[in-house]
């Protein structure tokens, strides 16, 4: 059964903390429940999206700076 | 009755119909940004129309029900989960004690109204429980939810019935692309008629920094402003004018390049020219919309403005019958 994160909120998704600085995640790393995958901007603030299972992520469905809807894929896990 | 807060959600506030009557001095209108859905959540719990409900912006709280209640959500489609079980929005339902209010992942609209039976009990400051942030004003401690917070509910004052539902021809959502319209305001000989026309030609989009203060937008031809010399005291930008007062609604343009409605949060006054003014039919629309919807603006005179009033109203009867 694959596994997937998904984006708590609708806005702008992120793959680093900042501009200048290397990505949370890459493809084919691990993650623990509670790792920080990336981040979505709105409302002038910018949330964290944790995973809430653990595993291997194999692939990112969403790239930095696209805009996200809630409840949509971001990652698949296995 | 107590209301405990396990998690607050992005950003979960108090809010009733508004607090009017203190903008000149500054102090916004504030309350729900979705007034009709807060109506409709409050006459299904039997509650009066201006009750203190939760508003949840993107994403709900989870909260725990120390005794029964009658809830009902509107507004967004953002639905409700009492220990896990789908409820269906715009519905009376019941939370019994002990049980656990949550919500699944938002699937359209922006904002929603969560009223329970009694109401939320907050202080009345200068006339609404309305929470202002920015004051640090009304509501819950003038913040919104943080968790371990415990909200008050007031006494029952109707019966309330479960299953009480809003028809789906009165549950109202913008389209796609949102029409929001506007009457051209005070300061619209400052663009030129070229910039006029791609106002209202353009599709924009909702920027993601908007929020209860104002809403910004996007993609749309920058405004081209006829030139003149700055009159004195406005600032140097051709967007700059001599400080005036911002109407609820107002659409103040800075630069000329990202539109911002102002909405219940607002400031009252300052130095950005405004092209015109969404009207009060259509401010309701705004609160649901999310980030990167396209929108239009739609030109209107204020002839269409008070028809579409009195048609909004005509709309707010038919609620107030359906649940009766």
């Amino acid at each position: 059964m694959a596994k997937q994160i998904l984006s708590p909120l609708p806005g702008t998704f992120y793959r680093r903390p900042a501009p200048d600085q290397p990505v949370y995640k890459n493809e084919g790393d691990s993650v623990a429940v509670g790792d920080v995958i990336g981040l979505v901007e709105v409302m002038k603030s910018f949330n964290e999206v944790k995973s809430t299972e653990a595993g291997k992520i194999v692939k990112f469905h969403a790239e930095n700076e696209d805009a996200v809807m809630a409840g949509q894929p971001l990652a698949d896990l296995e | 009755m107590a209301i405990k807060v396990i998690n607050p959600g992005l950003s979960t506030t108090v809010q009733d119909l508004g607090r009017p009557g203190y903008y000149h001095l500054g102090i916004p209108l504030s309350g729900g940004m979705d007034r009709f859905a807060l109506r409709a959540a409050n006459l299904l719990v039997g509650n009066d129309e201006g009750a203190a409900v939760l508003e949840a912006v993107f994403m709900g709280p989870e909260l725990q029900f120390a005794s029964d209640a009658i809830v009902a959500v509107t507004g967004a489609e953002l639905p409700p989960k009492v220990d896990g079980n789908v409820q269906p929005t715009w519905t009376a339902f019941k939370v019994k004690a002990g049980q656990t209010l949550g919500f699944d992942f938002l699937k359209s609209g922006a904002r929603a109204y969560i009223a329970v039976q009694g109401g939320i009990d907050v202080p009345v400051v200068l006339g609404s429980r309305s929470t202002y942030t920015l004051g640090a004003l009304g509501g819950h401690e003038g913040r919104k939810l943080a968790a371990g917070d415990a909200l008050k509910v007031g006494g029952v004052a109707k019966a309330a019935k479960e299953g009480r539902s809003i028809p789906a021809n009165l549950r109202r959502l913008p389209g796609n692309p949102a029409e929001l319209r506007v009457v051209p305001g005070l300061y619209w000989h400052r663009i030129t008629d070229a910039a006029g026309t791609g106002f209202f030609a353009d599709t924009w989009k909702v920027a993601p920094e908007a929020d209860r203060i104002g809403y910004r937008f996007k993609g749309g031809k920058p405004l081209e402003f006829v030139p003149r010399k700055q009159p004195f005291g406005a600032g140097s930008d051709p967007s700059n004018i001599v400080d005036a007062c911002y109407p609820y609604g107002s659409i103040q343009v800075p630069g000329g390049t990202e539109p911002i409605v102002l909405h219940r949060d607002a400031v009252s006054g300052g130095g950005y020219f405004m092209v015109g003014t969404v009207i009060s039919a259509d401010m309701d629309l705004i609160g649901q919309l999310q980030p990167h919807t396209p929108a239009k603006f739609v030109k209107v005179d204020m002839k269409g403005a008070l028809q579409a009033r009195h048609d909004r109203q005509a709309l707010l009867q038919k609620l107030r019958a359906a649940v009766n």
